[in-house]
């Protein structure tokens, strides 16, 4: 299935400041789709914890926005791009409850069931990067 | 060809100050009185610097002070509202209005280059200044709203006797729970109140981040001896939360505001009854 982008954006993010402004403007792709209330909450919900994971882990990074469409459906794409250590076992990552940080360890493996496609890489020591896509019907 | 070129500005002060507002009054970037005032002390403290100045000795003593002085403007015009472009057009009008008077005194054009061009560098290392200090004062304006926003967006308030509330709107980041949960404690001992009510209405997303700020204030609260009700919790936040497989089963939840009253005033075993009216 191919998918095409119509409109896509870049952001730095450094800071815990630059959070919530990533926030918006995902929450904003999902508005000018026609998202549910019920899809944004889960979009921007998983941005949020793609993108502390980024600052914590990663060290700060670039986030992608894209509003993209499949023929049947439109969506809002986010990649997350950090050139940070890196997982080095990314099944365990992605169970619940597993976390070198002290948290809950729910971040990698509830955003994935936040959202309908997600996909991540990692390398050791080049960097982490996860895709997600949430469909406007999904 | 004199020693000192640039000394000869200071003769023409008060013409290139006509000229230099005359240029700031175009360009739509003066604003009166009190740049009258800024730029007259800049004009005299700066062309005496130069007139002093001889060949080697460009960054003396006088310099400093004028740098202090334009540092000053800068950001005070910052905190006045001009944006960034009205900033830098302030110095360069008056690079215009110089390089002006420059041109009808000096006549060589191989001199008048050579004026310009060190005229240029001078002014060039001031607006260097000028930029970083418009940017620091209005920094200073965003850390002061920083501060009056988090103060002003965690009010506690007492709802009934032995009963607080508050309600969080806006992300709960680390710092703001903080905030959040410090006036919390310290009301609940100020009024002596055995229940808080935490009321996340107005909280766009609970991430994992949040939600463990959330069980943290749980959990101090109850240290306290006090008991913590969590209400405003949306459909689609509930929906997101269980997904994400947080779990709250320790903590009471209500959807909304008076539900959580309502809970309130079972555990303190109060009600409220609709008064009956008096037949005779
Ligand atoms: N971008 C990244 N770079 C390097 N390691 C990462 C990255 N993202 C996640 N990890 C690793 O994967 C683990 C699991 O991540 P996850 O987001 O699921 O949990 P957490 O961040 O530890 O806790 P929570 O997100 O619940 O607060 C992290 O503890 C960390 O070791
Ligand atoms: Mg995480």
């Amino acid at each position: 299935m191919t998918t095409t982008t119509n409109n896509k954006e870049e952001a730095l993010i450094l800071r815990e400041q630059d959070v919530v402004p990533l926030r918006n403007r995902v929450k904003e792709y999902g508005v000018k789709i026609g998202m549910s209330i019920l899809n944004q909450t889960k979009l921007i919900t998983a941005t949020s914890e793609l993108v502390r994971n980024l600052l914590k882990y990663g060290g700060g990074g670039k986030v992608i926005i894209e509003s993209v469409s499949n023929g049947r459906d439109n969506g809002v794409r986010v990649t997350f791009i950090d050139n940070g250590p890196g997982i080095a076992d990314i099944d365990l990552a992605m169970k619940d409850g597993y976390s070198t940080g002290k948290s809950l360890g729910l971040g990698l493996p509830g955003t994935k069931r936040l959202v309908n496609e997600f996909d991540i890489k990692s390398e050791l020591g080049n960097g982490t990067t996860v895709t997600i896509t949430k469909w406007k019907n999904g | 060809m004199q020693n000192n070129v640039l000394g000869v500005l200071k003769e023409h002060e008060n013409k290139l100050l006509t000229i230099w507002s005359q240029i700031l009054q175009d360009s739509g970037s003066g604003d009166g009185a009190m740049e009258e005032e800024e730029s007259k002390e800049f004009a005299s403290l700066f062309l005496s610097a130069l007139a002093k100045s001889d060949e080697k000795n460009e960054q003396s003593q006088e310099f400093e002070k004028v740098e202090d002085l334009i540092v000053g403007i800068s950001s005070s015009r910052g905190k006045r509202g001009f944006s960034p472009r009205e900033n830098a057009q302030y110095l360069l009008s008056f690079k215009e209005a110089a390089s002006q008077i420059l041109s009808e005194l000096i006549k060589d054009p191989a001199q008048l280059y050579e004026a310009n061009l060190k005229f240029s560098a001078i002014l060039d290392n001031l607006m260097i200044m000028t930029f970083e200090s418009f940017m620091k004062g209005r920094e200073d304006v965003i850390a002061r709203q920083v501060d009056e926003i988090s103060e002003i967006s965690t009010p506690v308030i007492a709802v009934w006797e032995g009963i607080v509330a508050l309600p969080i709107i806006g992300t709960l980041d680390s710092s703001r729970t903080q905030t959040v949960m410090e006036n919390l404690l310290q009301q609940i001992v100020d009024t002596g109140s055995s229940i808080a009510i935490l009321d996340i209405s107005g909280v766009p997303a609970v991430d994992s981040l949040v939600a463990q700020h959330l069980i943290k204030t749980v959990s101090a609260t109850r240290l306290m001896g006090a008991e913590c009700i969590i209400s405003g919790i949306r459909p689609e936040i509930a929906q997101t939360v269980v997904h994400l497989g947080i779990d709250l089963t320790g903590i009471t939840t209500k959807a909304s505001l008076a539900s959580a009253l309502q809970t309130a005033f079972d555990m303190l075993q109060l009600s409220v009854v609709k008064r009956r009216k008096i037949v005779d």
